[in-house]
C-alpha cells in the first residue's frame, strides 16, 4: 500500500498518521498543500489533524481550497481511498467529499480525552478489522467536532449505513452521536477521534491498529 | 469599491456561543434577552467594476458553508 499524507500550514498530526501507515506495511510519501499532484501509485491519501491554516475563517476551509485539493477530490472520484482525521474530517466536508460540517463543541471547550467509540458497520476497508458493535477506546483532542447535517442527510447516512463510529457517550453535541461517516462508495472515511494516536503500545492503547492494518490488507489485496 | 458580508448561522442550527452570550447577557442584569445568535462581518476592499455577482461567488465558494451557515451581501 502506498499511502500520502497532506501536510498544510499548521497540520501536526502528519507524522504521527504517517508513522501509523508505516508500521501497517505502508510506503508513505508527504506531500505539500501547494503541490497539483499525488504521487504516481497512492491507493490512499491521508488528512491528518491539526490547525490548517490556522483555523481561520472556518476550520479547514481555507486547507480545502488549496491547491492539492484539487488532486485530492480527482482522486476520490476516481475511486481512490482517503481518510481524514480531526482537521482532516473537517477539510473532507468542507470539500463537499463528505456531507455536513462541523460545529463548535456544544461545551464550547476544547476537549481532549479518551473517548469510548461503537463501531457502527464492519462493511468498509477501514472499518472491517473491527466487528459491528465493538467498542474501541480512541483519543479525540477537538473544539469543533460537534458533526452537523440537515435531518434527511442524517437519514440517509443512518440507512445507508455510512455511519462508521458513534461516540458511547457524545462529548461534543454531535447530532445521532455521530463520530466519523463513509463515502456514498465507503472509500473516504472522516473521522474526529485519532485512531493514529492509539496504534502503539507506548500511546497507552492499540485499538485504533485495526483500523490501519484492515486498511493496509485491503490495499496490499486490489 | 467596498462590500461587506454578513455571515450568519442557519437557523435550526445550533449556535453554542451565542447560547452563552445569552447567559452572560442575563447573568449581568440585563433581563429580557430571549435569544443571541453570534456571525461575522467580512469586509472586502475591490477593484472598481466588481460586481455583487462576483461577492456571491466568493460567499458560495469560500467566505460562508451553506451547509450551516447563510449570507447576505452588501455593496458600497
Amino acid at each position: 500500500m502506498h499511502a500520502a499524507v497532506v501536510v498544510f500550514p499548521g497540520s501536526n498530526c502528519d507524522r504521527d498518521l504517517a508513522v501509523a501507515f508505516e508500521a501497517s506495511g505502508a510506503k508513505v510519501s508527504k506531500v505539500w498543500h501547494k503541490d497539483t499532484e499525488i504521487p504516481e501509485g497512492v491507493d490512499i491519501i491521508g488528512i491528518p489533524g491539526g490547525f490548517s491554516f490556522g483555523d481561520y475563517l472556518r476550520c479547514g476551509a481555507i486547507a480545502a481550497n488549496s491547491p492539492i485539493c484539487k488532486s485530492v477530490a480527482a482522486h476520490a472520484k476516481r475511486g481512490g481511498y482517503v481518510i481524514g482525521i480531526c482537521n482532516g474530517f473537517q477539510v473532507l466536508t468542507e470539500t463537499g467529499l463528505l456531507p455536513g460540517a462541523l460545529l463548535r463543541n456544544a461545551g464550547l471547550k476544547y476537549i481532549c480525552k479518551t473517548v469510548g467509540l461503537k463501531v457502527e458497520t464492519a462493511s468498509s476497508a477501514f472499518t472491517q478489522g473491527y466487528t459491528a458493535g465493538d467498542v474501541i477506546d480512541i483519543p479525540i483532542a477537538h473544539h469543533d467536532g460537534n458533526y452537523f447535517a440537515d435531518d434527511a442527510t442524517i437519514a440517509r447516512l443512518q440507512g445507508d449505513e455510512r455511519i462508521a463510529f458513534t461516540y458511547t457517550d457524545t462529548p461534543n453535541g454531535a447530532k445521532a452521536d455521530i463520530a466519523g461517516i463513509l463515502s456514498e462508495n465507503r472509500r473516504v472515511l472522516g473521522m474526529m477521534p485519532h485512531p493514529e494516536r492509539a496504534a502503539d503500545a507506548a500511546h497507552g492503547g492499540t485499538d485504533g491498529q485495526a483500523l490501519f492494518r484492515a486498511l493496509s490488507g485491503a490495499l496490499e489485496a486490489v | 469599491m467596498k462590500a461587506r458580508v454578513h455571515v450568519m448561522l442557519k437557523n435550526g442550527v445550533l449556535d453554542p456561543q451565542g447560547d452563552a452570550v445569552r447567559h452572560a447577557l442575563g447573568a449581568m442584569g440585563f433581563n429580557g434577552v430571549e435569544g443571541v445568535r453570534q456571525g461575522k462581518v467580512i469586509e472586502l476592499d475591490l477593484a472598481d467594476g466588481s460586481t455583487e455577482a462576483d461577492v456571491t461567488a466568493m460567499c458560495e465558494k469560500l467566505l460562508a458553508n451553506t451547509v450551516i451557515e447563510s449570507y447576505t451581501v452588501e455593496m458600497n
